[in-house]
Order: C-alpha cells, then structure tokens, then sequence
C-alpha cells in the first residue's frame, strides 16, 4: 500500500518535472540570443557617452552593459524595434543612429537636401543655358580654332596652332598628336 | 626658465605678426616700398621666434617639467622620448601652436620663394596671411596658452592620450595640419589679386600650386586616418563619419571643386567669381573644421560656451567671411567670365557638373554634420546621424562622380559630338557589362553591387584608354616603343597624366569600398579553449589567452588563435586589449591576414579570466580590403606627378607666365 502510494507520488513527481520542463522549455525558448543578434540592434545604436562609435563596437563597460540590456530585451521576445524605441524613449532618440523621420531631422535631413539638391540643379541648368551662347557655332564655324578665345588670350602658345588639321579638329587623336606634336 | 623664454619668444611672435600687417597696410596706402619690405622681414622673422616658443614646450615635454599645465596633461615621466617630442600636438594648447608653427613656416617660404614673380601682390599677402596669424597666436598666447603654470607642480603627469600613442597617430595628425594650414596661402594670394586689382591668371597658377601641395597632405592625413582606423580602433571599418572626419573631408571637398574648376579659369576664362568662392569657402572650412576638432561643438552645444576658444573662432570666420565677401563684390567686375558656354556636352561643362555633384556631396556632409546643432537648438533634445544614413544619401551623388570621372576626359574643350562621344564610350561600356556578367556567374546577385562594378570599371576602362590612346599615338608619330612613349606622356603633360593617375588611384579604393560596404560579414562569437568559430571560408580555432603588463601603465590581453582558410591553416593571430590602467581606457587592437582577395580581420571582445579559457571574438571578412590601401598609395603617387615642380631647365624654357596654364590646362 505505502508502495504503491510512493510510486504513485513517483510518477506525480516525474509528470510535474516534464511539465516544468515543458513550461521552462517554452519560456527560455528564446534564451539563444546569439552575439550577432545583439550587435545587430547595436550596430543601430550609438551610445551618448563614447561619441560617434556604434554601441557594437564600442569597448567601454557601459556599452557592454547596454549590449546586456539588450539581450535580455531580446530574449524576452522583443523585437528589434522594440528594443530601438525603447532606448529612444530612455535615452533619447540621438542614440538612434537612423534619426526618426519627424520634425526637425526630417527637415534637416530630407527635405532641405532632397529640396536643395533639385532646387539646385534647376538654378544650375538656368545658369548654363544663360552662359550658353546662342552664336555658338560661329566659334566652330570659324574653321581654326586659332579664333577662339583660347589663342586669342594666349598669344604665344608653345605649341603649333592646330589650325592645319583642322578638318579632322574633332577627332580625339588628331587632337591628342596636336598636343604631344613638339 | 625655458619655458619663460618660449612664452616671450611666442609674445615677440604675436608683437611682429602685427607689425607686419601693419607695415605692409602703410607700404600700400603709402605706395612705399621700404615698409613692405620691411613688413616682409617681420612675416620671416615670426617664423624663428615660433620655432623658439615650440622648441620652448618639445624641452619641456622632455625633461618632463610638469610645472606647466599643458606638459601635466599629455605627459608622464614613463613615455618614451618620442612620444613626449610628439606630444606637442597631443593636446589643444599643443596643437595650436603647432597650427602657428606650421603657418609660420608656410608664409615665410612663400615670401621667400614667391617675392620676385608676385612682388604686386605681396604686400596684400602680407595682410591676409597675417590675419590668419594674428588671431592665431593670440589664441596660443592668451586663451589656449601651453605655457599656463600650475600652482602646484605635481609628481607626474596626466600620460598621453592611448589612442595618441599608436604610430598611425603620429604622423596623422600632422598631415591633416600641413593640409588646413596650407590651405591658408591660396586664400591669401586670391584675396591678395583682388585687392590689388590684380585678379588675372598670374596669382591663379601660384594659388593653384600651392592648393595642390596642400590638398596632397589632406589626402594623405585622410588616408592614415582611415588605416589607423582600421588598425587600432578596432572595428572593422576605415571611415566612420565622424563629425571630427567629415570636419577634414569637408575641405578637402572643396579644394577638390577647386582643382578642377580652375582648369576652365585658366582655359577659358570663365568662372572667375566661382573659384574665388571655392577658395574663400575651403579656408572657411578650414578654419571651421580646427574649430570642430578642438571645440567639441558637435557633441553639445554647451560645450562651446565652456570651451574658452570657441567665440573667438567663431568670430573669426564670421570676420573672414564678411571681409572675403566684401572683396569679393566691391572686385566683381574683375570676376566676370571672358566666354561663353558653348555646348552642354563640352570640357567645360564637364567641369561644371563635377562642381555640382562636389558640392552636393559637400552640402550633405554638412547638413548632417551639424544635425546635432540643429536638433539641440530646436529641439532641446540630442540628435546624432550615424553611418549608414550617410551611406545611403551620398551613395548615388558618389557613383554619378566616379561615371562622370570616366566620361569627362573624353569630352573636348568648347563642344563634343555626341556620335564622337558615344563612339569611345562603347568599347568600356560593354568591357564593364562583361566584368558584372563575370560577378553575376560568381554568385553576385543584388544589383547595388552589380551597379557599382559596372560604374567604377567604365570609368576605369575609360581612364586606362586614355592612357592608351596617348601611347599609341606616339609610338605612330613618333615611332617610339610603348614604354619611352609612356613616359614621354608623362613628362610631357604631368599635371594631366599626374591627374588621371589620381583618378586610377580613386577607381581602385572604390572597387574596393563597394566591395566592403555591400559585402563586408560579420560574426561575434564566445568560445572555449579549442573551439572554432567560421566565417565564409574561414575557420578561426581559440587557443589561449595570456595577460601580461606592457610599456608604461599597459596590461595587454593577448589572445592566440590560428586562422585556416578551406581547411588549410593560413596563419596565427594574436588579437589584444590594450588597457591603460591610469585612465581604464581599454583599446582592442585587431590582428588581421590580409591578402589582395579579402582581410580576415578579428578582434578579442571580452575575456574572463574567472570562467578559465572562455572568450568573445568577433571576425570581419573584408572583401578586397588590401584595394583601398592600394588606391590610396597610387592617389598620394599620382598627386605628386602633379605637383612635383617642373624643373630649372623646363621652367625656363616653356614655362613662359601667360603659355603655362593652358599647356597644361587639360
């Protein structure tokens, strides 16, 4: 009877232990952060006291310790983001090291670059059809380049003027001959 | 005792700096040439009297005189001798007089050597480079002075700063001096012909000279900074986008702008106003980037009301600016460009896009540089724009550069045809598609990579033709063989081979930048003694761990693992922790294999000496690492087939003032 009651509270021990480990199986599942899933989010993160190194690359005990807190978040099942937010919210967001794209960084770092670059380029192109010369082609047409402002500023060039090919004027090598010509 | 008479001698410094500026304003009003003669001797004799005052610190630093703040701070009695010696720029008030030394030495030279060809211009010279001498010495003499005693004159000193104490430091910092600091004499010579009315070709080719000598230095402090990177801060990488970085590209991007646009000055006559502003906005930057650098700004903006120099630098670009834009407008008549633009697909114009893409990527670089200010000054809260932000918005602006680098070369001064054009496109085009179809058989499939190989082999393919065009050329004309004719090429036209050679230079670091921003892998792993961790074809087996005391306050963790390649052993490394147990200020110094393929780089992250042989490694693969060191080797080579001076003989004979610049204009 005591036996039979003692294998019984065997068995009881032994279905609760699988169950324990079941439930501690479940719970830690998450518990092989690797160290690349860490410095993952850390590559994104810079801490504020070592200045502008990424928090996983960063030596000192406080980035490790933040490397820590990190791994823990992430085994508790956080995601990547949740980890990233939740640093902003401590920390504030000049640990991120992509910057939210609101208020003033999305002033400074879009709209003003993305705005000023096209705005930019279009002042740019106005200006050189301003200083684009509609006659043109009577510098070419000229037939020796020894018209063109080039020559006429520089009188005593070193070289022979390449007036005399100048039919072939526009060929690459012919120029090339001209300049190595001495 | 010394030190006393450093300080004096550093006083007399400032005293003659200001007489000199002085004499050469009466010589100008006067039209009298003894007071700028005798203001040209002042501008010499302050360089003696700085070497005095730095002599003054180096002996103190040597003999460890820790009466004086300055030696208390970045010295200790068990530095080794070099060490102290160099120390003269391991702090502000240190590398501020070293800023002086360096200036001093630059403007006398150009006294020297400049006075018979620019004598015009000189007096002028005198009064722009002196302001810039001026506010510096009385930085280094009244705010930031290096000579301040201690009250009480302790033991020992503070130690130089660890990350200071590595070779790659020691010459990188003065590099990146000589380059701002040079960067002072072509401002003062192109502020110097407009005062003097004088803003024709003659200060433009000494101007051009010497921002070429300066930029070499940049460039070379740029690329020893980025190798001391990658060889002691030990993170895998060679440019972070440091605010402290981008302070010394920002210039160094705007010289560049400049290089290339004074070529259309000196053929065309055009853009006057244009390279005037690049000159004015590279010594602004200059001067703004020292500033950075020392004034801690970037971190917070509290830090520049407690730092001592920042008003007054911030006053002195505001006044610098306002007196370059003052000339610059009541002289704008001289400025005006002498052509026209004729076709949109010319040299010319080619130039002018290079500007634009430049100065785009210097206009980013800046805007997030300054991205904490803005978000501490309308936010109240700290902001901080990190790499791959970066990367991603420079990315497109950079691969447009290095297309247009290949393309630009080809085009003629005046106007190109298309059909030309095209024609000697097409050859390098489908060279490069070749090179991707090879990459895309070989397993690269993302088309960022696939891009970016395809631009940067064009240009290259373009860059090698114009060699081999040059070459075949004469060997028809002249019937030489291929190597006199390459280095007749040479010599016949240095500063435009001594260019493209620049450009072969750029080619190579970026096949080897795309290669290691798109494909560098990464993995951090902790093993056990005879555990291995892989990485691509790499296996790296941990062996042991030994700890022992190093120079000075050093305790160095050494790790020992062997390194094999397809299951081949290829080589042992020793990864370590370098902690300097004064300040606990702990270095990882990486150990690497490096080989032309890739770098198999590793640093030890963590030991614990508690858990036995457990340690945390973290292994890079760095493709094509060795390409970018290679790069820079052949850009620094071809800067100085540029720069180096003609000789006597060539000098006197085709070296005619006005026939220089457009024999060597292209």
């Amino acid at each position: 009877m005591d036996r039979r009651l003692s294998s019984r509270r065997l068995l009881a021990v032994v279905l609760l232990a699988l169950v324990a480990l079941l439930l501690a199986g479940t719970v830690f599942a998450q518990d092989d952060i690797t160290d690349d899933d860490v410095n993952d989010v850390a590559s994104d993160l810079y801490c504020p006291v070592c200045e502008s190194t990424p928090l996983d690359v960063c030596a000192t005990q406080a980035c490790a310790d933040w490397r820590e807190l990190i791994r823990t978040q992430l085994s508790e099942g956080a995601s990547k983001q949740d980890v990233l937010d939740y640093f902003a919210r401590q920390y504030g967001e000049g640990v991120l090291a992509n910057p939210p794209r609101r208020g003033v960084s999305l002033i400074v770092l879009w709209i003003i670059p993305i705005l000023g670059i096209a705005l930019a380029a279009m002042l740019f192109f106005r200006f050189m059809r301003g200083l684009h010369a509609p006659s043109a082609d009577v510098v070419m047409s000229g037939g020796s380049p020894g018209d063109s402002p080039e020559t006429a500023a520089v009188p005593e060039k070193p070289r022979p003027a390449p007036g005399t090919t100048s039919a072939e004027l526009d060929d690459y090598i012919s120029r090339v001959e001209d300049e190595l010509g001495d | 005792m010394i030190a006393d008479l450093g300080y004096i001698s550093l006083l007399l410094a400032f005293g003659t700096a200001i007489f000199a500026a002085l004499s050469a304003i009466i010589g100008v009003r006067l039209n009298d040439d003894r007071w700028v003669r005798s203001a040209r001797n002042a501008v010499i004799i302050v360089f003696p009297l700085v070497v005095l005052a730095a002599l003054a610190i180096i002996y103190s630093l040597v003999t460890s005189d820790f009466s004086l703040d300055y030696v208390w701070q970045v010295s200790s009695r068990d530095m080794p001798t070099y060490l102290k010696v160099t120390a003269l720029w391991g702090g502000q008030a240190g590398s501020l007089l070293f800023w002086n030394l360096l200036m001093a030495t630059f403007t006398a030279a150009a006294m020297m050597s400049k006075w018979r060809d620019q004598k015009a211009l000189m007096p002028y010279v005198i009064i722009v480079a002196s302001m810039t001498q001026i506010f510096f010495l009385f930085i280094s003499a009244f705010i930031e002075s290096p000579f301040t005693r201690l009250a009480v004159v302790p033991a020992d000193g503070n130690g130089l700063n660890p990350l200071l104490r590595h070779p790659g430091m020691i010459i990188h910092p003065p590099m990146l001096y000589l380059g701002f600091v040079g960067f002072t004499v072509p401002y003062a010579f192109a502020m110097a012909a407009l005062m003097s009315k004088q803003a024709g070709d003659n200060w433009i080719r000494t101007t051009r000279r010497w921002t070429l000598v300066a930029w070499l230095f940049l460039s070379l402090g740029l690329i020893l900074g980025g190798r001391w990177a990658y060889d002691v801060l030990g993170w895998g990488g060679y440019w972070g986008w440091d605010p402290v970085e981008n302070a010394s590209l920002m210039p160094w991007l705007a010289a560049t702008a400049f290089l290339h646009s004074v070529m259309i000055q000196e053929k065309m006559r055009m853009f006057k106003m244009w390279n005037m502003f690049l000159i004015v906005l590279t010594f602004c930057l200059v001067i703004l980037g020292t500033f950075v650098v020392r004034s801690g700004v970037i971190s917070s903006v509290h830090a520049f009301a407690q730092s001592a120099i920042g008003p007054f630098f911030f006053g002195f670009i505001a006044i610098m600016f306002i007196f370059s834009a003052y000339w610059m407008t009541t002289r704008r008549d001289m400025l005006k460009s002498e052509n026209r633009l004729n076709s949109y697909l010319s040299r010319e114009a080619a130039f002018l896009y290079n500007n634009f893409l430049i100065i785009a990527i210097l206009a980013v670089v800046f805007l997030f540089t300054y991205y904490p200010i803005f978000s501490e000054l309308f936010t109240g809260e700290k902001g901080f724009v990190g790499a791959p932000v970066y990367e991603r918005a420079l990315a497109p602006l950079f691969g447009a550069l290095v297309l247009l680098m290949g393309v630009a070369p080809l085009t003629m001064w005046y106007r190109t045809s298309l059909q030309r054009l095209g024609k000697s496109l097409i050859w390098p085009a489908l060279a490069a598609v070749g090179v991707v179809v090879l990459l895309f058989v070989l397993g690269y499939r993302d088309w960022p990579t696939l891009l970016g190989f395809w631009i940067v082999s064009f240009s290259a393919g373009l860059t090698i033709a114009e060699f081999a065009k040059g070459i075949s050329a004469r060997m028809r004309s002249k019937g030489e063989s291929a190597w006199t004719a390459f280095n007749r090429l040479m010599a016949r036209d240095r500063r435009r081979y001594g260019g493209y050679w620049i450009h072969i230079g750029v080619l190579i670091m970026a096949f080897g930048i795309v290669a290691v921003e798109l494909h560098q892998q990464t993995t951090q792993v902790r093993l056990l003694s005879g555990e291995s961790l892989t990485l691509g074809r790499y296996e790296m087996v941990f062996n042991s761990v030994s700890r022992y005391d190093g120079a000075d306050d050093l305790q160095i963790t050494e790790a020992d693992v062997d390194v094999y390649k397809d299951g081949e052993f290829v080589k042992k490394l020793t990864p370590r922790i370098e902690l300097y147990t004064r300040t606990m200020q702990p270095m990882t110094i990486p150990s690497s294999n490096s080989t032309i393929t890739e770098d198999f780089y590793t640093i030890l992250v963590n030991w614990e000496p508690t858990s036995a042989n457990a340690a945390t490694f973290r292994a890079y693969l760095n493709p094509l690492m060795n390409w970018i060191w290679a790069g820079g080797i052949v850009f620094i080579l071809g800067t100085l087939i540029a720069a180096w001076p003609e000789s006597e003989r060539k000098r006197a004979t085709v070296s005619h003032p006005s026939s220089m610049a457009p024999a060597a204009g292209d």
